[in-house]
């Protein structure tokens, strides 16, 4: 019995303490990728990034991340032939040496090595990298010219093998113009036959065979344009290059002594051509081989396209990118492993994969990878546990959104994903900017697209249907096809998605935009026409003096519309003003939704269609809400689109790029605007201040608002200016739903004095558990709410936590934030946190991220500070906006505008990969190099956190490794901190 | 008490004699001059000799002078037992029917000038002159002050604002600067966050206690230290409606003396310290560092624990259809709960972390959870604490 007690005691401090804080995995697509690398032999795809990131992609599943130390950016990544090593070129000349070491079953990526050539920076800078395949060898092109060569992994440099630019250039034939300078080092390729041979090009056009172990050339190749790339065909015999005049040539290699070229062609010629920056060409088993190359389009007329072309016979494509094409490479598949199977490209924005052995080429889904930006990201909103029969359905509606996919598997299948299976079902609800609504497979490490909403089609808009770049008319030279769905333009800004909120039992969705509109959707598993009905609903209520100066509503298709097969809106409420839908909740049970904007909140009964409810919480001398200077700010921002967008549709040629910068110019303009002053303003907030009557959140709950003995259902609204307003609602018997009204009824208001914005409200039972969504206990999925104890009222402000009891508000408890540290509550969820030992225990918690970008746990029902992990840091103040916590105790913020991170404060709930990759069977030499380099080892990210706070009973056990733990990634005062609170909760 | 009740006066040094008028009638009794009690004790009696129980009341006694000054708190009603020589005229009022320009010098006689009111005034301008009207304790409030005096450095000044919803703005803005702290390595450059502007006809610049490019040291006892601008500015708001910030002064010449000469810490009271202009106390005097020597009345000493304060952090709770009413908190050291409540002069004590409704009949929660609440109050070290020991009370009695 003594025993029990205490370890329920150590369970209970566990719990309380929660233990751990990780960054498990990184969603969606590298923010700024600049380098691609593969490894044939391995099945793994390499990416780095300009901000010194290096992941790497197997299977679905399979994912490893690397981060330099140094915060350059990766130029160029090679995997060594053959072996699970791979050697990364950065910004700052630094060549480093990368692993994926076997740990406990399970692979990590680790930096094994670093180097960096001695000498002067003009000569030794690498320009070109050639991983030999001997896997011993490392030849490194300098912009000096010379070739070094160096023994890898220990990087030890033999002189006696280095390739110097006089040793070169004392056999160039007389006669090659321009033998005095032959530029840097562009290319290195190994010969595929003789791995003796490699050819070297040089920046002005020369290229040289050389054999490494006679040390001499063998072949002088006397191109006279740019060097841009070279590719030694596979059977040995041919060598292709191609040159910054958009023209390539193949050389014959062997005896020969005239070095003639044997074609040289300018595809798309007549007109000057950009470079062809890389050329690829791969035979087939049988019939005519494949010819990739990127670029070489005509100057003027689509000088500003990204693309690249493949002929394969009489086929000629240019596949038309929506990005900066940052490399490409083919997989090659058959008996043989020679046929092209696939052609993957990274862009700037995302990873395109194309099916080469299919007609027609289509596309591959990538598993992974995926663009989440594709339209910017507006919110997102993350739901738990879904259950299977409506998970199906919303597979089964994106499968009809998939058809023009191939059919082929992903061919990039590298490694062993050994993750178990994701306990539970979770899905990750984004909206963006063009009014779309993505669903997401959230419950493991890929996150996988599975559904796309698009609400547009409800509302005319100004969207031209002819503005389709997609369109290639017949005949069109050169023969473009667009791939990639990377399209950040929005055609109507007021589309944009702001609040999700998705009922998983009843399979209702609501959403609402920019210009006040809140839709009701369902699913419906045919595609359906249907007319939609609008409600328009004035939250000014005759408030005077008002003048909406922000955007106009948007205009309901009166027509019935043909939506496809999925949700399918079936009703419309308009706000007017049509501000910004700043909170929005559904009740399924009570078919009711509540929304609300900077003017007011309404409450809408979407069976009857009917509105229940407007209720206008302006002040009336709040004359910057009534005016709408957000939407201001953004009809700037509109109109500079806008004018932009004109000029695309009447200048082709107007790049990309550049308008993106123009815009990332803009918004820092904006930005630095508003932070311009250094000094603040010390006021008392007063009801006067601008947006008090915002409505920050909106809340139902069946608790005991007027009296203690019966429950009724109830709405409750926060404002930004500290007000909470409670409203007893009546429903009629379930039998009379359809035609009785429902009524509501102000019951309470609640001013907080500290006139905080209030974020969060939440209604706690009897036990101190939060009240369970709609639906949760009729489904027998959550335990009754506790109705015998009396019910507390959590009000959650940015400055504190207050608990107030039920029916009459008086306050219980608070726990101050702002006052004693000065930050600020940015986002707040509840969250359940099992205990990773025992199935049945746990405990409701409160996750709170701050505006410093800590995120803290406050324990329920006594709002008590349990524990603080930095998170985010300060300065990102849209990853902080972004962030999104589950109900389990995960969390997902934005580190870029393409990538989610996730993280865990639970034990028991973590999705992180855990995979394996083996060293290819014929390659006995891997295992020989496992020698540790001196210091130069550093442990990266994804160093598997067994140490589970969980896994030891022992309390002592636990704060040793724990401490070990959060000596490595927190900071000492947190520990403290934490062992402060298990010393206090032990005692 | 009762021993109290109708004794005749008595010749003794120690005792005070009181003659009560409320209305026509009169009460007479005496007090204790030694050991005078507090003055909602003073008050109950009063009520309780009168048999007046729930009447509530103005009370006002004659000075020596002849002016009719009011008595509401320790302060006050302390000074007037001291001053009685030996009977204290006292003056009842119903609260609702009082004449609030009763009281000012003058008030009881009108024609007679005393020596002391013909020194301080010139008699020309007091004939031309209404008389000085005191209005009424509830106008009286404490805008700021410096508090901490005993245990700060004498290079730094804590002070008080006092928001408490009056109209005026607080009235000032911070910025990023650098300040120089002397560390064992040496003299080393830190980041600080200095005043940098104060609104004019604000609260900040009408205490005179604040001046631009003074450094901001902590913001109600914590310290500012490695806080961003934005942190401070946030810390600053949340704490607008008691804000204490130690500050240390741009201008050193200023600092409170301390030390027994002179009326040195007086003038300090009222604004930033006339007297101390002099060379003489420019860096004051260490070693004359008895708390005794600082005038009781000036400068409080203000415990670091209850530096939180949450006074006057009531929410306002409307029932529907009722009016509203604020969500008050009790004053935790009430004997009675059916008295008044009043603004204690000065008063830095803290009040409880919890804080109760009243019904829309305006009854009060009953005197037992006030009592269990002015325990916690007593042994609050910490706002934390408080916040633990609050929230084991959560079944307490008069709630729900």
């Amino acid at each position: 019995m003594r025993a029990f007690l205490e370890v329920g005691i150590v369970l209970y401090t566990l719990v309380s303490v929660l233990g751990s804080f990780v960054k498990t995995v990184e969603h969606g697509f590298p923010h700024q990728p600049s380098a691609l690398g593969y490894s044939p032999s391995l099945k793994l795809l390499a990416i780095g990034t300009r901000s010194g990131a290096i992941k790497l992609y197997g299977s679905p599943g399979v994912e490893f991340m690397g981060l330099h130390d140094e915060n350059a950016a990766v130029t160029q990544v090679h995997f060594m032939p053959h072996q699970v090593e791979l050697v990364t070129l950065l910004d700052d000349n630094s060549l480093h040496m990368w692993t994926l070491r076997g740990h406990n079953g399970l692979s990590e990526l680790l930096e094994i090595g670093r180097f960096t050539l001695t000498g002067p920076p003009g000569v030794t800078r690498v320009t070109a990298v050639l991983a030999h395949s001997s896997g011993e060898l490392l030849l490194l092109g300098t912009e000096g010219g010379h070739v070094f060569v160096v023994e890898v992994p220990g990087f030890r440099e033999l002189e006696e093998r280095n390739i110097s630019l006089d040793q070169v250039s004392s056999s160039i034939p007389d006669d090659y113009i321009g033998r005095r300078n032959l530029e840097h080092v562009e290319a290195l390729q190994e010969n595929p036959v003789d791995p003796d041979q490699v050819i070297i090009g040089y920046g002005r056009g020369l290229m040289v065979i050389w054999d490494l172990e006679k040390k001499l050339a063998i072949q002088h190749i006397p191109a006279t344009q740019q060097l841009e790339s070279v590719c030694w065909t596979e059977d040995g015999k041919y060598i292709l290059s191609s040159h910054s005049d958009g023209s390539y040539c193949r050389w014959m290699v062997g005896g020969q002594d005239m070095n003639e070229e044997e074609k040289s062609d300018i595809p798309y010629g007549h007109f000057p051509c950009k470079a062809i920056s890389k050329i690829v060409q791969l035979p087939t088993e049988e019939g005519p081989p494949f010819l990739l190359f990127s670029g070489g389009m005509p100057r003027a007329s689509y000088g500003d396209r990204h693309c690249i072309t493949v002929i394969h016979g009489k086929t000629h494509v240019a596949l038309d990118f929506t990005s900066r094409i940052i490399d490409f490479f083919v997989i090659r598949d058959g008996p043989q492993r020679t046929d092209p199977s696939a052609l993957v490209v990274l862009v700037e924005e995302e990873l395109v994969v194309i099916d080469l052995q299919t007609e027609g080429w289509p596309i591959i889904q990538t598993p992974y990878l995926v663009p989440l930006h594709s339209s910017a990201i507006t919110c997102s909103h993350h739901v738990s546990t879904i259950p299977l029969k409506l998970w199906e359905r919303i597979l089964a509606a994106g499968k009809h959104q998939n058809a023009h996919y191939s059919k082929k598997p992903w061919p990039i299948t590298g490694g062993q994903n050994l993750a178990p299976d994701p306990p539970q079902r979770d899905l990750l609800l984004t909206g963006h900017e063009d009014g779309t609504v993505r669903f997401w497979d959230a419950s493991g490490v890929c996150l996988y697209p599975m559904y796309k909403l698009s609400t547009a089609g409800v509302f005319h808009t100004d969207a031209d249907p002819n503005d389709n770049m997609n369109q290639g008319t017949e005949g069109e030279w050169p023969p473009f096809r667009k791939v990639g769905c990377f399209d950040p333009y929005s055609d109507d800004p007021r589309l944009g998605i702001q609040k999700i909120h998705l009922c998983k039992y009843s399979g209702y969705l609501t959403v609402a935009g920019t210009a006040g509109q809140i839709l009701m959707l369902e699913l419906n598993d045919e595609a359906a026409e249907q007319t939609v009905e609008a409600k328009v609903v004035d939250l000014l209520q005759g408030q005077e003096g008002f003048r909406w100066k922000g955007h106009t509503q948007l205009d309901i298709q009166e027509d019935p519309v043909m939506f496809p097969a999925g949700f399918q809106p079936f009703a419309v409420v308009q706000c007017q003003p049509p501000a910004v839908v700043t909170a929005l909740t559904l009740h399924s049970e009570w078919k009711l939704i509540a929304f609300g904007t900077s003017h007011g909140f309404g409450l809408y009964d979407y069976q009857q269609k009917n509105s229940v409810l407007i209720k206008c919480t302006l002040n009336p001398s709040d004359q910057l809400a009534m005016e709408g200077p957000l939407s201001r700010v953004k009809s700037i921002k509109k109109s500079l689109r806008q004018s932009f967008r004109r000029i695309r549709r009447s200048r082709v040629s107007l790049r990309k790029q550049h308008l993106q910068e123009a815009n990332a110019r803009l918004e820092a303009e904006l930005a630095e605007m508003e932070l311009a002053p250094v000094q603040r303003k010390i006021e008392a907030r007063s009801s006067d201040d601008s947006f008090t009557g915002l409505v920050r959140t909106l809340y139902f709950a069946d608790t005991f608002l007027s009296d203690s003995s019966h429950n009724t259902p109830s709405l409750w609204a926060g404002t930004n200016g500290g007000c909470v307003f409670a409203y007893m609602l009546r429903l009629p018997s379930v039998e009379h739903r359809a035609d009785e009204p429902v009524t509501a009824q102000l019951s309470k208001e609640i001013q907080l004095m500290h006139r905080a914005p209030v974020v969060g409200i939440v209604v706690l039972d009897g036990h101190g558990a939060p009240l369970p969504e709609p639906l949760e206990v009729a489904h027998d999925l959550a335990r009754a709410p506790d109705m015998q104890g009396s019910h507390h009222l959590l009000v959650v402000s940015e400055e504190q936590f207050k608990v107030f009891t039920l029916p009459k508000v008086s306050a219980k408890m608070k726990l101050k934030l702002t006052a004693v540290d000065g930050s600020r509550v940015r986002r707040v969820g509840m969250a359940w946190f099992g205990s990773s030992r025992t199935e049945d225990y746990g405990e409701s918690g409160l996750l709170v991220l701050t505006n410093q970008g800590d995120v803290h746990v406050v324990s329920l029902p006594h709002v008590k500070m349990q524990v603080q992990y930095p998170c985010i840091r300060r300065e990102d103040v849209s990853g902080i906006a972004s962030c999104v916590f589950t109900k389990h105790g995960q969390g997902f913020y934005l580190i870029s505008p393409s990538e989610f991170e996730r993280f865990s404060l639970s034990t028991r709930c973590v999705v992180e990969p855990r995979c394996l990759v083996e060293a290819p069977l014929h390659s006995g030499c891997s295992n020989q190099h496992q020698s540790q380099p001196d210091g130069a080892s550093s442990t990266h990210r994804y160093i598997n956190l067994e140490v589970s706070l969980f896994s030891s009973s022992k309390f002592t056990h636990f704060t040793s490794s724990a401490l070990s733990l959060f000596n490595e990634y927190f900071n000492r005062i947190s520990i403290l901190h934490v062992l402060h609170i298990t010393i206090i909760d032990m005692l | 008490m009762n021993k109290n009740h109708r004794v005749p006066s008595s010749r003794s040094l120690n005792a005070v004699e009181v003659k009560s008028k409320f209305g026509a009638e009169f009460r007479r009794f005496s007090l204790d001059r030694s050991k005078p009690g507090r003055f909602d004790e003073f008050y109950g009696l009063l009520q309780h000799v009168h048999r007046i129980p729930n009447v509530e009341l103005l009370v006002g006694y004659a000075d020596v002078h002849g002016d009719l000054l009011p008595i509401n708190n320790d302060d006050n009603y302390h000074k007037a037992i001291s001053t009685a020589n030996p009977l204290l005229r006292l003056f009842l009022q119903r609260k609702e029917e009082a004449d609030h320009g009763t009281f000012g010098t003058d008030s009881l006689t009108r024609k007679k000038n005393t020596v002391l009111s013909a020194v301080l005034l010139r008699p020309d301008h007091n004939k031309k002159k209404p008389p000085v009207i005191i209005s009424l304790p509830k106008d009286f409030r404490p805008v700021s002050s410096i508090i901490d005096v005993d245990i700060l450095p004498e290079t730094h000044r804590r002070v008080r604002l006092y928001k408490h919803g009056q109209e005026k703005p607080l009235g000032f803005y911070i910025r990023d600067g650098s300040s120089v702290r002397v560390t064992p390595q040496g003299l080393e450059k830190v980041p600080g966050i200095f005043i940098s502007r104060l609104v004019p006809g604000g609260l900040a610049e009408s205490t005179g206690l604040l001046a631009v490019n003074d450094e901001v040291l902590e913001v109600n006892g914590i310290e500012v230290g490695g806080k961003s601008l934005d942190q401070v500015t946030d810390m600053m708001i949340a704490n607008s409606h008691n804000l204490i910030i130690t500050v240390k002064p741009a201008n050193q010449r200023n600092n409170i003396v301390r030390s027994g000469v002179g009326g040195g810490g007086g003038a300090a009271s009222g604004s930033s310290g006339r007297s101390s202009d002099s060379s003489a106390s420019y860096y004051g005097y260490s070693s004359h560092s008895a708390a005794a020597s600082i005038p009781p009345h000036i400068i409080q000493n203000f415990p670091v624990g209850e530096l939180e304060s949450d006074e006057d952090e009531e929410d306002l709770v409307i029932e529907a259809g009722g009016e509203a009413e604020p969500i008050r908190h009790m004053a935790s050291n009430h004997s009675m709960s059916s008295l008044p409540r009043y603004e204690p002069h000065l008063n830095l004590r803290t009040a409880t972390t919890s804080t109760f409704s009243i019904n829309t009949n305006g009854t009060l929660p009953t005197s037992g959870s006030s009592s269990s609440l002015s325990n916690i109050k007593a042994t609050t070290p910490s706002p934390d604490r408080a916040m633990e020991r609050g929230s084991l009370e959560e079944d307490g009695p008069g709630r729900r």
